[in-house]
């Protein structure tokens, strides 16, 4: 999990299920308050287009998001999950921000095992001023997913469920 | 059964041209536990809030979902809507279909709508585990900490203490007065600028209600609104002020010679020294930087002439520590560097100098005595030539903005320099005038007509030394053609930076700043001095480049945001806090680990009923509390829960999608 989502340059070949034509898929972002939501707002504000499958939740940190957040929108509709937080240093509540990272490490080594492709959760720094790179981050991880293909189907063909 | 009311607003075109507004409406009508659906074309305006108010009453509503704007923009207001009605505010959630779905699909309305719909399943189903809270009450320290000494922090501080409100002022250097007593006169009056602040640096120092401490540095702030502990170094003087009578002696027998500051290095000052004649407090300090007798203990001169034995080279810096209830953080403004303009020559030519080099030259007190003269040779210019913007306003030199007061004191500069040597010329190169400001327009005029500055609308391409004059060549883009000007001095108008400080200080105070380092306040336009952390205000160039009017204005804001604040005995703080279910509770004590405040500890209660034995538990203070919501993630038996963002409101909200 780095740092920087748009450093992220593994390149996913082939989609893990074809999807079918009329899918859409479905990303759960979860942003703090201070930094990636007010950045969120800003995309608004400067009215910077992004695909429209996000469904944004605000949280008062990155560090407030249990791993079971996660966990729990992958078991039930979401195909996606972004988690962006304030950058290293800058987070309102001095620290959050550091235990999230950490937390986020675990979480997605742990998923990987269970078989989910590491790009289906992902991590980023929005500050409040970067309204652009949100609508970024929002597309990079929209077009991960598009190419993964929807996590239902996945589910069912190797999780038996 | 929950009874929920979702309230889809218009925003006047903003949402309603981007998502069918009646769609989201009809679609939140089919969700179970919404009982009424209705939109409006403003909702937070006064009808659209009495729709809200008669809403609750009429249909026995039991939580609010407003489909508006960002909570971040009009939660408050909304909640105020609910309270109004009888109902708890803490009931009402936001669904953010303006800045979250219309402004950013505004090419597929259907899509947009599709979102808007979930963005208000998602906020019902939050809103059904919403609970009934209630503001806590913490109570005050009433005392302020004003950080920086100059106008800003001066005229907040006296505002403050004039409320009869004690103020602690912390200066970095040895006296308070700042940039503005570097200044000569002042746009667009001409009023000169030490006339108008020695009175008021002189009321600081006397001020009952004002403990300045000079020479000293914030180093630490812990706490929250109201309640803050801030540690100060006050750095070593080596010179004990309550003996010392400020007579001079020591530094005009002080060897040494190093760069005077308050001059810009133009002339020397000594290693003793008070920055300036007016300095407040008047006592000298030792820079023990430079300090032969600190650096190699030989010479102690200062400590043989000092009649009242006021050199003590034992003393040590100190930690001044303060209960405070606010801070206003005033820290001010640099010149930035030119080097990075090669094509000008910065650095090479000694006659390239900036605008505060220039406003040193031509001050009263200044190292010249109030003529402006070349660095090279000394002589006094005849020919002089201004260039503003320099850095500013240039993407490619790294600062986008505009310094705001360059194109004053530019003006300023050319009517000084008139003043000074009537025989000169000013011919000053420019981008735009931006003159916009009571009397400002007309103070331009008068730098043009008065003594026939002439302005060229155009950017300098290259100086070069030819003789003993530097060749400036450039654009008249008025005639459309190139220009080159015989000058004798040219003065660079260059980009007004944050102090480099502030990053460090912004994290120590807990604040955010941007990329050029300028602290941000919470709000552009509605709230503009204060910061996103409750308490702590911004005053003067701190925040962005302003000139002495707005910088005052901007200072008793503070001052008046500071009273505010003291006015009750308690304040009241949102109740967006932890809670421990001791039942739950195993006594891990990860929580206490991660909390960045410190305000969980942990207590001992009985292991049973009745029972002797006892078991350590968690307990939060809630006035420490800022609710980030750390622990609740940590703890493993799930004991911890954040009002307003509890584990089944977000379950509620992820399951919704």
């Amino acid at each position: 999990m780095e740092a920087e989502v748009k450093d992220k340059i593994v390149s996913i070949e082939k989609p893990e299920i074809i999807a079918p034509p009329d899918w859409k898929p479905v990303i759960m972002g979860i942003l703090c308050n201070w930094c990636s939501y007010a950045g969120s707002d800003l995309t608004g504000t400067s009215r910077t287009q992004y695909p429209p499958n996000i469904r944004i939740i605000r949280v008062p940190c990155s560090s407030r998001v249990d791993p079971w957040f996660i966990i729990k929108a992958l078991q039930t509709t979401a195909d996606g999950v972004l988690i962006s937080g304030c950058h290293p240093g800058d987070c309102h509540y001095i620290s959050g921000n550091y235990y999230a990272r950490r937390r986020f490490l675990v979480t997605k080594e742990l998923l990987k095992m269970v078989g989910f492709h590491e790009h289906r959760v992902q991590f980023s720094w929005v500050s409040a001023a970067e309204g652009a790179k949100f609508a970024q981050v929002v597309k990079k991880v929209t077009d991960d997913v598009i190419k993964l293909g929807p996590l239902h189907l996945y589910k069912k063909e190797n999780f038996n469920r | 059964m929950a009874r929920v009311g979702v309230f889809v607003c218009f925003c006047g075109a903003n949402i309603a041209d981007f998502v069918d507004v009646p769609t989201v409406v009809e679609e939140a009508k089919k969700i179970r536990d919404v009982k009424f659906a209705i939109d409006y074309k403003y909702m937070c305006s006064d009808p659209g809030q009495q729709m809200i108010r008669d809403a609750i009453v009429q249909h026995r509503l039991t939580s609010i979902v407003v489909a508006a704007c960002s909570p971040r923009m009009h939660e408050k207001t909304f909640r105020k809507a609910l309270s109004d009605a009888g109902m708890n505010p803490y009931l009402l959630e936001v669904a953010n279909i303006r800045e979250h779905s219309s402004w950013v699909h505004q090419k597929d309305k259907k899509a947009a709508t599709e979102k808007a719909g979930d963005l208000v399943r998602m906020a019902v189903a939050k809103s059904i585990a919403n609970e009934q809270l209630h503001e806590i009450s913490v109570p005050v320290t009433k005392r302020a900490l004003v950080i920086g000494g100059g106008i800003a922090g001066i005229q907040a501080a006296l505002d403050i203490a004039d409320a009869r409100i004690p103020v602690t002022l912390v200066e970095r250097s040895p006296s308070i007065g700042g940039r503005m007593a570097q200044l000569d006169e002042t746009f667009p009056t001409l009023d000169c600028s030490q006339c108008i602040l020695t009175p008021k640096m002189v009321d600081v120092a006397s001020h009952p209600y004002i403990e300045l401490i000079p020479y000293s540095e914030v180093i630490e702030l812990d706490g929250y609104v109201g309640n803050y502990k801030v540690k100060i170094r006050k750095k070593a003087s080596y010179v004990n002020f309550k003996t010392c009578t400020g007579c001079g002696a020591c530094w005009q027998k002080c060897p040494v010679k190093v760069p005077n500051e308050y001059n810009m290095g133009i002339d020397k000052r000594k290693a003793i020294y008070t920055p300036f004649p007016q300095a407040v407090p008047n006592k000298p300090v030792i820079d023990a930087e430079h300090c032969t007798m600190l650096l190699k203990g030989k010479c102690g001169i200062c400590a043989k002439f000092c009649e009242k034995g006021a050199i003590d080279f034992k003393m040590v810096d100190e930690v001044i520590e303060r209960e405070i209830g606010a801070v206003v953080v005033a820290t001010g403004y640099d010149l930035w560097d030119a080097t990075p303009y090669e094509e000008y020559g910065v650095g090479r030519y000694k006659d390239i100098i900036n605008s505060l080099e220039f406003e040193r030259m031509v001050s009263a007190n200044g190292p010249t005595g109030g003529l402006p003269i070349r660095p090279s040779d000394g002589k006094v210019p005849k020919t002089v030539v201004f260039i503003k913007c320099v850095g500013s306003r240039d993407k490619a030199k790294g600062i986008e903005f505009c310094s705001k007061i360059c194109c004053m004191y530019t003006a300023k500069h050319a009517i000084l320099l008139h003043h000074k040597v009537h025989d000169s010329r000013a011919y000053i190169f420019y981008m735009d005038i931006r003159a916009a400001g009571k009397g400002y327009e007309e103070f331009v005029n008068r730098a043009q007509v008065e003594t026939g500055a002439i302005y060229l609308r155009g950017r300098v391409s290259k100086i070069y030394q030819k003789g003993e004059k530097l060749m400036v060549r450039g654009e008249d883009g008025q005639l459309g053609q190139e220009v080159e000007v015989e000058a004798d001095l040219v003065v660079l108008a260059t980009a007004v930076i944050p102090d480099k400080a502030n990053p460090a200080l912004a994290r120590l105070l807990g604040i955010s700043y941007d990329k050029y380092g300028y602290l941000s306040e919470a709000h552009p336009k509605l709230r503009p001095v204060e910061t996103a952390k409750a308490g702590i205000f911004l005053a003067g160039c701190t925040q962005a480049p302003k000139d002495i009017p707005e910088t005052v204005a901007q200072a008793s804001a503070c001052a008046a945001k500071v009273c505010g604040l003291f006015a009750g005995d308690t304040i009241k703080k949102d109740p967006m806090v932890s809670t421990v279910n001791k039942e739950f509770c195993s006594g891990c004590q990860n929580c206490v680990k991660v909390c960045p405040y410190q305000a969980i500890v942990t207590e001992d209660i009985p292991l049973g009923h009745g029972a002797k034995e006892m078991r350590t538990v968690a307990k939060i203070n809630e006035g420490v509390c800022q609710g980030c919501g750390s622990c609740v993630a940590i703890c493993r038996s799930m004991a911890i829960n954040l009002a307003g963002f509890t584990d089944p409101q977000i379950i509620n909200e992820i399951v919704a999608i």
